[in-house]
């Protein structure tokens, strides 16, 4: 019998980016480490995140962006999820800049991945993330 | 957010609130507190909806078919959802679901829930009925359950739907496959999907005469009418249309027939036995980790009993004392 529900992540990479390489491979980590994945996939708005979480009552949302874009999508994002009143951490892989990091995670972003992050990190950074709002 | 009381959801629910009901379907999923009261909500309010199982091979193109459903249905102005099961991982317990992909619940106003195979308090079997009634009593209409149709368990779930689907890609051998399955016979409608490619015209073929086969076995008399086959390129849509309407098609004989309301006899059968099962299986577990049970599984080793015996004795201490805990009250 399981003891403790999984926890569901969705994760998605927003507006026109098509390098989901990246996305794929953290898809794999976090279900290797127990978690469901809802993948979404290419060209989602932060309107069909915020579907994907309610409908499937995800506890984290992941967002991939390699565009230069993030300074825009990932705070538009936390503002969607803030203003359907949900309560879910966003984690932002990528290309991001360090001090980029730091104006995120001021906008509100839980935690922030560049391309070194290794599996574990990744796993721990949802883990926390997802601790941290329950 | 998290913290809502049941009352609150239950009030939000007939509205078809997305964070409501995705909120309902993982209590009932987990069988978490309020699971019983929100089973309960739902089960007086469903049988609107009609159930419509897909199924097919891993690639078949299931999901894409529904993403065009479900496009069909908005434009007629109906209110569809689906519940989207996937497998799980044996060796960690992680799934990655990834059906949504195909489907635009944003332009469809669908709703759209994705379920892993495994995670569930009583297993796929007791998951999916519970969260396609509370889909039904939030007043979805058509309800869509996928699955790859792996597995007796898959196969009992789709096949209770009152309109079951069966997709097979073009130069699968699917046809065999299914006819191993044991989909051959639950299915209502047969797709032909990806007809566009080279073979799709002899799985068509291979249908035929499966279905003609079971004219000779009698199987269709059973059944009560023939099984359509429905030509079709989810990628661009052709022949989408013609799977909505031959579902409405199926719908409409079910109900003149009478047909639905004997669905319903043995999907409700089919529930109760399962849950049933699943308390006993509850009961048979706590006993065996027991001092009485530890009892019989030694008895069993040192050769003093035989397995069945010792499982008799089990199985006669649990008929005898009665458990007053049901599931619902012993969660840890």
């Amino acid at each position: 019998m399981p003891h403790r529900p999984a926890i569901r992540i969705v994760l998605a990479k927003l507006g026109l980016d098509g390098h989901d390489r990246g996305l794929k491979v953290v898809a794999r980590i976090l279900r290797d480490a127990g978690m469901e994945v809802i993948y979404l996939g290419l060209r989602q708005s932060a309107e069909s995140v915020v579907a994907a979480v309610e409908q499937e009552d995800a506890h984290a949302v992941g967002l991939s962006l390699h565009n230069a874009s993030h300074l825009t999508l990932a705070p538009r994002m936390v503002g969607a999820l803030a203003a359907a009143a949900i309560d879910a951490p966003v984690i932002v892989g990528g290309i991001i800049p360090d001090d980029d990091a730091d104006e995120l995670r001021r906008a509100g972003v839980a935690a922030v991945l560049g391309p070194g992050a290794s599996a574990d990190e990744v796993v721990r950074a949802v883990r926390d993330a997802v601790a941290g709002r329950s | 957010m998290r913290a809502e009381s049941i009352e609150e959801l239950l009030a939000g629910a007939p509205s078809g609130e997305r964070r409501v009901v995705g909120r309902l379907i993982s209590i009932v999923e987990r069988d978490g507190d309020g699971a019983e009261e929100i089973a309960e909500w739902a089960h007086a309010r469903s049988g609107r909806a009609h159930i419509v199982g897909i199924t097919g091979a891993p690639g078949a193109g299931k999901s894409t078919l529904v993403g065009g459903l479900l496009a069909v249905w908005a434009k007629a102005g109906r209110r569809p959802a689906v519940l989207a099961v996937d497998p799980t991982s044996p060796l960690t317990g992680g799934a990655i679901l990834g059906d949504r992909v195909r489907m635009d619940s944003v332009a469809t106003g669908a709703f759209v829930r994705s379920m892993a195979t495994r995670g569930h308090r009583g297993g796929l079997a007791l998951a999916v009925p519970g969260a396609v009634r509370v889909l039904d009593a939030a007043g979805f209409d058509p309800v869509v359950v996928e699955t790859t149709g792996v597995g007796q368990v898959e196969v009992d779930i789709v096949g209770a739907a009152d309109t079951t689907v069966l997709v097979v890609a073009a130069g699968w051998g699917d046809a065999v496959q299914a006819s191993k399955a044991g989909l051959l016979e639950v299915a209502d409608l047969f797709v032909v999907n990806k007809a566009d490619r080279h073979g799709a015209h002899d799985a068509r073929r291979d249908l035929d005469l499966m279905l003609d086969l079971g004219r000779v076995s009698g199987h269709e008399d059973r059944r009560g009418h023939r099984p359509e086959i429905v030509m079709t390129t989810s990628t661009t849509g052709h022949g989408v249309e013609g799977v909505a309407s031959a579902i409405d098609e199926h719908r409409r004989h079910l109900v003149e027939s009478g047909e639905r309301a004997r669905a319903y006899h043995r999907r409700i059968a089919l529930e109760v036995r399962d849950r049933a099962q699943a308390l006993l299986v509850t009961r048979v577990a706590k006993l065996l980790s027991s001092e009485d049970g530890r009892v019989a599984l030694d008895a069993a080793e040192r050769r003093a009993m035989t397995p069945a015996a010792a499982a008799r004795a089990v199985a006669a201490r649990i008929i005898a004392a009665p458990d007053r805990t049901s599931p619902e009250h012993d969660r840890s």
